[in-house]
């Protein structure tokens, strides 16, 4: 007797936050010598809405699965974006797929920068490296509701100029003349490089806010944000206007398996945005 | 109070500084513009001024046989180059280059550290200020070292 299957258990299957969705690869662009940004979309055209912050778990068959923030437009949910860096084995073999490619997507996972709570605020955006991607989507937002917020800073640092993410995209915003864009780098040579030479924690000094009332969204290496949180405290921000992505070594991705976990914290649940005050008392913690 | 006093008052590296102090420091300072591309003062020079910028941007560059000139520092409105005038052997270490149109306040090194002989209270000030900005550029360079944005992070 043949068997039909109901639109409803289908529906269970591809809303199990453990079973991957295929997505096909829709364009690949190379950011920097071992990073590229993917534009994926389901298979079925179904639409991914997300929110600023959040990461989706991308599954190379055969492979293994990574977690990966959003780093595309929130509104535009039919394609989803990611910046991918070739540091280990899934990355590196992920970084090799090519347009038509298939793979699997889990998500969208864990907690948001504050767009909503950080309404009628200054907003400064600290990144270093990569750490650009996952504040990318929370640039955006801030852009397609301008009228919302005050002063916009994006702060912006990385190795060398041959390592910055989005320089065709970084370049619009500065031109646009309501956000104060300032990129940094290590070191460069003078032919190559006419901005600013130092870390990005030497760019906070001049950027424009009101201390009493911004919301400073901080992506990068955990180091970079130490640094970057000691400069905050100099320009007088408090411990709540503050908010940090963190990053551990997530598997489950929904809090059950216990590998991200962070304190009393599961990153992938109830991170990996973090309100500074909130972490505060572990952040920076070698033995955590 | 004249202009130059009233420039250097306004400079957020004498902020809070006695008037009296500024009086004094004026005499040895005069304001000064750097053409983009202009050097300033090249490595191994005596180290015989220090400069408060007021606007434009200074490159601090190293030149490295068979790479060229790297920048390592880049200085901009509110900073201070230079400190190399107020520890022996009076020499500077680097190249420094205006990259745009600068504008900043040049003081004369024996100058100012004759009058922190006379004064040593001035002395104190300023040492305590020049203290902190080697401070900062110090942890500034151990966070390079340390490679902050690498791929390992």
């Amino acid at each position: 007797m043949a068997v039909t299957l109901k639109p409803q258990t289908i529906e269970t299957v591809q809303t199990d936050p453990m079973v991957p969705v295929p997505y096909r690869v829709l364009r690949v662009r190379r950011e920097t010598k071992d990073t590229f940004t993917f534009e994926l979309q389901a298979v079925t055209g179904e639409r991914f809405p997300f929110a600023p912050g959040q990461f989706t778990m991308l599954y190379v068959f055969g492979v293994g699965e990574v977690p990966i923030s959003i780093s595309g437009d929130p509104a535009h949910p039919e394609i989803l974006v990611h910046t991918v860096r070739a540091v280990g084995t899934v990355t590196k073999v992920l970084c090799r797929l090519k347009r038509g490619d298939i793979l699997g997507v889990r998500g969208p996972f864990g907690s948001s920068w504050p767009m909503a709570e950080a309404v009628g605020n200054d907003i400064l955006i600290v990144a270093g490296g990569v750490g650009l991607a996952p504040l990318r989507p929370a640039i955006y937002h801030v852009l397609s509701h301008r009228g919302e917020y005050g002063r916009v800073a994006l702060l912006y640092g990385a190795r060398t100029p041959g390592d910055m993410l989005y320089k065709k995209e970084l370049a619009e915003w500065r031109g646009r003349f309501d956000i104060q864009v300032e990129v940094t780098v290590d070191a460069a040579r003078p032919d190559e490089w006419h901005g600013n030479v130092g870390v990005v924690t030497t760019l906070i000094p001049r950027a424009q806010f009101d201390p009493y009332h911004v919301t400073a969204l901080v992506c990068g290496p955990e180091i970079m944000m130490r640094f970057t949180i000691l400069e905050l405290q100099k320009r007088g921000l408090r411990d709540d206007q503050m908010y940090i992505s963190m990053e551990r070594n997530m598997k489950c991705a929904i809090g059950f398996c216990g590998h991200c976990q962070y304190g009393p914290n599961f990153v992938c649940k109830d991170g990996p945005v973090f309100r500074f005050d909130r972490v505060k008392g572990i952040f920076g913690k070698r033995e955590i | 109070m004249d202009t130059l006093e009233r420039l250097l008052s306004e400079h957020p590296f004498f902020k809070d500084l006695d008037p009296r102090y500024i009086q004094l420091i004026a005499g040895c300072a005069r304001e000064v513009t750097f053409k983009a591309g202009e050097f300033i003062f090249r490595e191994g020079d005596p180290s015989s001024h220090f400069w408060l910028i007021r606007s434009g941007k200074i490159s601090l560059e190293v030149f490295a046989p068979g790479r060229g000139p790297i920048m390592i520092e880049t200085l901009g409105e509110g900073d201070v180059m230079g400190w190399s005038w107020a520890v022996p052997p009076y020499r500077k270490q680097y190249d420094a280059r205006a990259l745009e149109l600068t504008r900043a306040i040049e003081f004369d090194a024996m100058c100012i550290r004759g009058k922190c002989d006379e004064e040593p209270k001035l002395g104190y000030e300023l040492f305590k200020r020049f203290a902190q900005i080697i401070g900062q550029r110090l942890q500034a360079t151990r966070l390079r070292l340390i490679d902050i944005y690498g791929s390992h992070s």
